[in-house]
């Protein structure tokens, strides 16, 4: 097995700087999401995943001159999402660099887009994002269902018939973020990832409540997730991509030092 | 002045590898343009010529016929250094079985094949498909390309089918997912890559400033 997992640090957004804060002592600007991404590239990140959470249209055409500018300088795989609603909108931020876009809520309102952008533009750069909330009961056997706008609303879908249906409309990677774990640095949870990860052929990326290294390698050994994804851990500075690899490299996970 | 041009069908994200090619030119001190075309007058007057490709094998070959990229490759093999990557090294293959089987430009002997649904590594432990991330290479025979890269560097792979040579002297690397998998072909001025190197960072960058500096010789 030489295929590494892969880390990947996850930047918010809005209107072209770095939200949810990034502090590292020795940049310049920590709000500039280009210097952030270049940061992490150094470090040895294996790619980026760009989320934008700018709410006006009209403030979209920054976003695009900030991929553009990240792809300028980071020669890693750069993934964007937030608001990709359209074919448009891929072409859009494929042409900016991008090299995948991850489709969330769209997905939800319309799957079909989901098989029309893989189509027009290959599987390997559509990832469906998906955000899932357990909903069984402490002593029944576990479920999970798909919420949209950041967990708040519920959709009726079940998380694992979700993915599944998401790859075989042609999503060639999925995000998987548990509403249940977000923001809470308890670690992922593993047995959404797990059952998520042996339901589908696509590689998953766990996102969702890392709050130390030993997190990120319990994902991929319990979670058998493919690509671990973090934000708050390396934007503070509390671990670096060095030390998250260093740890996984421990535990026996290949992974590219 | 180093006049580099990429092919430009219409498939996908170009400006990835038209960057990173602008960048290492920058990074070198040494004035490099590239041009992102499909027109055949101007690749004809570039110095060097990268033949790129992402997505599903039948709309790019589709392209390629429609645009006569197949000619603008061919003649551009006969007289300068030429770089393909990813789907662009399966578009010069002979048959892929992508799309329940498509015709390739066959400048190459050999084939492109699906990995499967139930691959699985020496472990018997079941590997995803695509075969997408960082996997090593190692290098099967020198070449100029190779140089300042070592041998079993990690280059980034996003593929679901793989090339199947029919001239084992072709391959410069090899990787493994689930079985031996090519990672590069060469064949005179023609380099062609599985992997990324405008997405595999240090080692990447350094496989197109090779390229950028090559005469098309071994």
């Amino acid at each position: 097995m030489a295929l590494a997992k892969r880390i990947i640090p996850c930047l918010d957004c809005d209107k072209g700087r770095v939200v949810k804060g990034v502090k590292f002592v020795d940049i310049r600007d920590a709000g500039d999401p280009v210097e952030v991404s270049k940061r992490y590239c150094d470090a040895g990140a294996d790619e980026i995943t760009f989320l934008d959470i700018t709410a006006s249209h009209e403030d979209r055409n920054t976003t695009v001159d900030t991929v553009r500018a990240i792809a300028g300088q980071v020669f890693i795989p750069l993934t964007v999402g937030g608001g990709i609603r359209t074919l448009e909108d891929i072409r859009t931020m494929l042409n900016a660099g991008a090299d995948k876009v991850a489709i969330n809520t769209a997905a939800v309102h319309n799957p079909e887009f989901v098989r029309e952008a893989a189509e027009r533009f290959g599987s390997q750069c559509i990832v469906v994002a998906v955000d899932a909330k357990q909903v069984s009961a402490e002593d029944a056997p576990k479920t999970w269902e798909i919420f949209t706008h950041g967990g708040r609303n519920p959709t009726g879908l079940d998380a694992i018939a979700w993915v599944k249906k998401m790859v075989d409309y042609g999503a060639g990677e999925i995000l998987l973020t548990s509403m249940d774990r977000d923001g809470t640095k308890i670690g992922f949870d593993l047995d959404l990832n797990r059952t998520v990860s042996q339901a589908v052929q696509v590689p998953v990326i766990a996102s969702g409540g890392v709050g130390n290294l030993e997190h990120l390698a319990e994902g991929v050994l319990e979670g058998e997730a493919d690509a671990v994804l973090a934000a708050s851990i390396f934007h503070f500075g509390e671990y670096s991509i060095e030390e998250a690899k260093q740890h996984m490299a421990s535990k026996g996970i290949e992974v590219r030092l | 002045m180093n006049k580099v041009a990429v092919i430009d069908y219409g498939m996908g994200n170009l400006h990835s590898v038209a960057k990173a090619v602008e960048h290492v030119g920058r990074e070198s001190g040494e004035e490099v343009q590239v041009t992102v075309t499909p027109d055949a007058q101007l690749i004809a007057a570039a110095d060097r010529v990268i033949f790129p490709g992402v997505g599903a094998i039948r709309d790019c070959m589709a392209e390629i016929n429609r645009l006569n990229v197949g000619q603008i490759v061919e003649e551009a093999m006969k007289t300068k250094p030429v770089l393909a990557i990813c789907v662009g090294m399966q578009a010069l293959m002979e048959h892929s079985e992508e799309n329940d089987g498509v015709d390739c430009l066959g400048f190459m002997p050999g084939q492109v094949r699906f990995f499967g649904n139930d691959l699985q590594d020496e472990e018997s432990k079941r590997l995803k498909v695509p075969h997408m991330g960082w996997n090593k290479v190692t290098q099967t025979q020198a070449h100029p390309l190779w140089n300042g890269v070592p041998d079993e560097s990690r280059f980034y792979f996003v593929h679901s089918y793989y090339v199947e040579s029919g001239d084992k002297s072709k391959v410069t690397s090899t990787t493994s997912y689930g079985r031996e998998v090519v990672a590069s072909l060469a064949d005179n001025n023609i380099f062609a890559t599985q992997f990324h190197p405008e997405k595999s960072q240090t080692v990447g960058l350094t496989l197109l400033r090779n390229f950028l500096k090559w005469d098309g010789q071994t």
